[in-house]
């Protein structure tokens, strides 16, 4: 076994025996599906009642409102100081008062309650007062209100994604926008996390004076790559466990509770070469598509449409190559400093063009194939955040191959210069380093 | 004797000052070698290009009469001045890894550490972690990985700074153990004291270069004062009417009626006829050679004065033993 393998496996080991990288590669997919979940069990968890009682002096509204979302409303006879004095006693939690100019002045609508209102009651009688105006006026304007709601028409255009060889797939982009912003996100979270665990480990090495020892038996080179590459698995690990587990658990609810993720398999639509559709096919297409026109449907059936496979493997490719490049970076960071609070200075170029990849990412997934998305998924700093958001939407495969070279030729360039920094570096303590000093380190070394 | 180890004329610059300037030195196999020098005279450098971590600009250097190359860090051991552990990593499996960096199988390695553990009595601490050892402790752990890999030539720079004189024992006991199996020993310190009674051979490195080299008792005979110190009772004949131009008194003072006093004698006198006249002043109840110690050759060649001739003769019998 090589001296850097030996270097990779304490490092990688190290790590991953820690308390906290296990908590981390467990509690990620737990978290990730209680952010789904969690929701949903607490709406419907959530019983406690609201008793509102409604005074109505315009006599029009008292018996429009039904009891919904554990929101129970009471018609009162009597007047809003008695109603008040009710609700003092706790018999109601709020009181709404429709005073008799109402539906002339809107503004002069009162819900009082003892304690803060709730929400939710404030927003349910609103929009039933709000509808019920809406309806009194039309019938006084002599609008019949089923002919205003019958011309009321939901749009809802499918994309079709045709590629060169003519086959076409139903396009999601509401879900492409999705899976580019996470995926770039993650990219980003994952470089940053594991880019600041090398400066960490260099500067550990360095403050702890155990480098000395070792580079008298390793090359600096051998060090410094040992611990990049052994950090990388380590990310590498984590997000694999990850993805494994999150469709363990995927897998798991679908077969315990198969309905949640009902969706008709067939939901790609074929056809050939461009061809002209003959009624039947687009009576046929027109009914796969009502049968996937609630949310839920489409947004499954968005998912299935994504290439799974294709986007874990770039994501490692991109997430590797990005890290190498950062990592590098970080590396001779942490080897030019002699505690953590001198990274700061140097650690503005290295989080810019990441943080600006980040914000971009906003950008370029609502426009990922125009020339802002395409440069930035080009240049080597910002390509392994762009191009994950970018993929979901669909890249051709000359700009995937160009990004990735000029993606590895960036970390061959990042980990030449931070090598030349590093072996100075290291053993180099209580001098300010600022970037004249680093700029000679890199030209005489 | 063979010559493990022979470096000549390096010569390192660093961008704003040249560390080593055609820098010769040969440390001759099983010996103890003391590289000597005040701070920043370039011994730290010298020692990190025979360990490889900096390579020279110009010089050659044969380990075992071949060029130095890559292979030969396994057959070095290195204790640097700035020396550490992981605090986090358990001391066990941190002295595997270590041992196992320098070319050692895990198990043997594992063997190895063990007899050195129990020797020092560290074998309860194995699986604790580093930051859980005393100061010492640690620096136990330091020095048994440096010697570990039964390394032929080894390198301690400043061996015993932190150390304390319990443990400095030890070490100089192992050191010499070390060097009867068949290594050899580099001392690099500008605490000449702390190594003088180990070291063979010397060399004294000052602003980049070697001004100095060679055995031990060699150095010190060559830097002899020929300054030497009686002490007298009962004087009857003042020390100086006795002294004829061989002679010359370099100071004299009574106190508590004993006289001391310092004579230099010529290249044509020897100690006998200096003796001889001194009988004839009284009772001769002291007389020694003032020799330099390596310290006060070291800072001859530093300063260019030599120490032991500025010192008050009063405070001269516990300086001159002490050095």
């Amino acid at each position: 076994m090589s001296k850097t393998a030996t270097i990779i496996r304490r490092e990688f080991l190290s790590r991953v025996r820690k308390k906290s990288f296990v908590a981390m590669t467990i509690l990620g997919p737990v978290l990730m599906a209680a952010i789904v979940i969690v929701p949903v069990l607490v709406a419907q968890l959530s019983e406690s009642e609201y008793s509102v009682a409604i005074v109505d002096d315009s006599g029009l509204f008292a018996q429009d409102f039904p009891d919904r979302d554990n929101v129970y409303f009471t018609p009162l006879d009597t007047g809003i100081d008695n109603a008040i004095n009710l609700m003092h006693d706790g018999r109601f939690d709020a009181v709404l008062h429709i005073p008799e100019v109402a539906f002339q002045a809107p503004s002069s609508l009162r819900l009082f309650s003892e304690k803060s209102v709730n929400f939710n009651a404030k927003l349910l009688i609103e929009n039933i007062l709000k509808l019920e105006f809406e309806s009194m006026k039309l019938s006084s304007a002599g609008i019949d209100e089923e002919v205003l709601r019958s011309i009321e028409t939901p749009v809802n255009i499918q994309a079709i994604r045709i590629s060169d060889d003519g086959e076409q797939m139903t396009d999601y982009p509401e879900i492409s926008m999705g899976l580019g912003f996470v995926g770039g996100f993650l990219i980003y979270i994952f470089i940053f996390l594991f880019g600041s665990q090398v400066l960490r480990g260099v500067l550990e090495e360095k403050t702890s004076r155990i480098v000395e020892i070792i580079v008298s038996s390793v090359k600096p080179f051998q060090l410094m790559m040992g611990k990049i590459i052994g950090v990388g698995l380590v990310g590498l690990t984590q997000f694999l466990i990850w993805v494994f587990l999150t469709l363990a658990i995927v897998g798991g609810f679908q077969a315990a509770a198969p309905e949640m993720f009902r969706f008709t398999p067939d939901e790609e639509v074929f056809i050939s070469g461009g061809q002209v559709l003959n009624p039947e096919e687009l009576q046929a297409q027109r009914e796969t598509v009502q049968q996937h026109d609630t949310l839920a449907g489409e947004l499954l059936e968005g998912l299935a449409s994504i290439n799974i496979p294709v986007m874990v493997l770039s994501f490692i490719f991109f997430f590797l190559g990005g890290y190498l490049l950062y990592g590098a970076l970080f590396a001779a960071i942490g080897s030019a400093v002699d505690n953590e609070a001198d990274t700061q200075q140097f650690m503005l170029p290295v989080t810019v063009p990441l943080l600006l990849a980040l914000i971009m990412t906003q950008m370029v997934i609502s426009n990922p194939q125009g020339p802002v998305a395409m440069w930035l998924s080009m240049i080597p700093f910002t390509s392994p955040v762009i191009m994950m958001a970018r993929i979901p939407f669909g890249v051709s495969y000359t700009e995937l191959a160009l990004s990735a070279l000029l993606l590895i030729a960036g970390f061959v360039a990042t980990t030449w210069i931070a090598a030349k920094i590093y072996r100075t570096g290291i053993l180099m303590y209580g001098k300010k380093v600022d970037y004249k000093e680093l700029w000679k380190w890199i030209k005489h070394s | 004797m063979g010559t493990l180890l022979e470096a000549g004329n390096i010569t390192k610059t660093y961008r704003d000052h040249r560390a080593l300037n055609q820098v010769s030195v040969h440390i001759p196999d099983q010996s103890i070698f003391g590289l000597l020098g005040p701070n920043g005279a370039g011994k730290t450098t010298l020692i990190r290009i025979i360990n490889q971590i900096i390579g020279a600009d110009e010089g050659t250097i044969l380990f075992d009469n071949e060029p130095l190359k890559p292979g030969h860090v396994y057959r070095i051991g290195y204790l640097p001045e700035e020396r550490g552990l992981y605090k986090k990593m358990e001391v066990g499996e941190q002295s595997i890894y270590l041992a196992r960096l320098k070319g050692l199988k895990r198990q043997e390695a594992r063997k190895l550490l063990t007899g050195w553990f129990e020797k020092f009595d560290l074998m309860p601490w194995w699986g604790k972690k580093v930051e859980e050892l005393s100061k010492g402790m640690q620096q136990k752990v330091q020095f048994i990985i440096t010697v570990l890999h039964k390394p032929r030539l080894l390198i301690f720079d400043e061996p015993f700074s932190g150390f304390d004189p319990i443990n400095v024992n030890l070490l100089k006991q192992e050191i010499l153990k070390l060097r009867e199996e068949g290594s050899t020993i580099i001392f690099s310190t500008h605490n000449m004291g702390s190594v003088e009674e180990l070291c063979d051979h010397i060399a004294l490195i000052n602003q980049a270069e070697v001004v100095l080299e060679g055995n031990v008792r060699e150095v010190r005979k060559s830097h002899s004062t020929r300054l030497y110190e009686a002490e007298l009772e009962d004087v009857h004949t003042p020390v100086e009417q006795v002294l004829d131009g061989r002679f010359e008194l370099a100071g004299s003072e009574k106190h508590h009626g004993t006289t001391t006093c310092r004579i230099r004698i010529s290249e044509q006198a020897t100690p006998n006829e200096l003796l001889q006249s001194l009988f004839t002043c009284g009772q001769l109840t002291s007389f020694k050679e003032l020799t330099p110690s390596m310290n006060d050759i070291f800072i001859k060649q530093v300063t260019g004065t030599y120490p032991v001739e500025n010192r008050q003769i009063t405070n001269s019998f516990t300086q001159a033993g002490q050095q």
